[in-house]
């Protein structure tokens, strides 16, 4: 299975990378952007008995090491490419 | 009294803190290896400035799992003193020691320049020989050091005032303009409830003798040599 996680900052945690990334979108004239957060893409590939199998384990992975609870939320996609 | 210092791949200030304890507080300190347990009696285990593991992922976020860490956490538990400065203090807040984060500067540059701490609380192993409202002139060097916490968080944090030292100017007061990285409150460096574990990013082994601008560093590991001198460890526990 290939798993696609996507970690991004809690709302209310200030993004001053998403913050200067708005500026610049501005400044290239795409004024109709708002609200811009910058987070990580991070892929693996994994061998689990099961979607649900596999879903813990992901689960489990991201609270302890790939994202940090106290400042980040993560979701994430699996595919069986 | 015994010093470990633990050295992480990535770590660049342990030196720094050994020659800091040794030269100006005649210390004798040891280095410990990351990969190495937790072995021996110590009084006092120091996490150093640097850039463990390359800062992958997120600062510290994987240096809290190197072999050594264990122990720490239990050491800690038992009540033996934590310092963290720097990427320690990260590792610390990644580590569970310390509560919430410390996340990229507001101002997105690495900065690197001297700054003054007030002295807010002195009843910890790590200002107790300092006065409160004292100013500590000493640099910081850091890209990710703007600490964050949710508001439940940092209210528990003033409410046991574990906030224990903060930026301020030369004259005391904090401001924007003397909080180098956006840190929420002004927070330089904050212990846990039971105020035996202490995290500040600004570096007093950078501090320690007339050469390097300034000796106030020295108060901070002053402090700890002094409270763990029995009298003075009643005198900080209250």
């Amino acid at each position: 299975m290939r798993i696609k996680i996507f970690v991004c900052l809690k709302e209310g945690v200030l993004d001053p990378q998403g913050k200067a990334v708005e500026r610049s979108l501005h400044s290239l004239g795409y004024q109709e952007v708002r609200d811009v957060r910058v987070g990580k893409y991070i892929e693996i590939s994994l061998d689990a008995p099961s979607r649900e199998a596999a879903e813990a384990r992901i689960r489990e992975m991201c609270d302890k090491l790939l994202a940090n609870p106290v400042i980040e939320d993560y979701r994430f996609e699996i595919s069986n490419e | 009294m015994r010093w470990g210092v633990i050295v992480f791949p990535g770590s660049c200030d342990e030196q720094d803190v050994y020659d800091c304890l040794k030269r100006n507080l005649g210390q004798r300190p040891e280095f410990l290896w990351h990969k190495d347990r937790l072995k021996g009696k110590f009084d006092c285990i120091v996490l150093p400035g640097g850039f463990s593991y390359g800062d992958y992922l997120r600062c510290g976020a994987m240096a809290r799992f190197s072999p050594i860490m264990q122990g720490v956490v239990e050491f800690a538990g038992k009540g033996g003193l934590v310092l963290g400065i720097c990427n320690g203090f990260q590792i610390l807040c990644e580590a569970g020691l310390l509560p919430g984060a410390l996340v990229r500067n507001s101002s997105l540059q690495f900065v690197c320049r001297q700054v003054f701490l007030r002295v807010e609380e002195t009843d910890s192993p790590f200002t107790c020989s300092g006065k409160k409202g004292q100013l500590l002139r000493m640099p910081v060097k850091h890209g990710e050091g703007c600490y964050y916490a949710d508001p439940a968080v940092l209210e528990r944090l003033r409410k046991n005032r574990q906030i224990l030292v903060r930026y301020a100017d030369s004259k005391g007061r904090s401001s924007p303009a003397a909080n180098p990285n956006g840190s929420l409150d002004h927070i330089a460096g904050i212990c846990n409830e039971a105020r035996n574990v202490f995290g500040l990013m600004p570096h007093p082994e950078d501090a320690g003798e007339k050469t390097l601008g300034s000796e106030d560093g020295l108060k901070i590991f002053s402090s700890v040599v002094a409270a763990c001198d029995k009298k003075e460890k009643k005198a900080w526990l209250g």
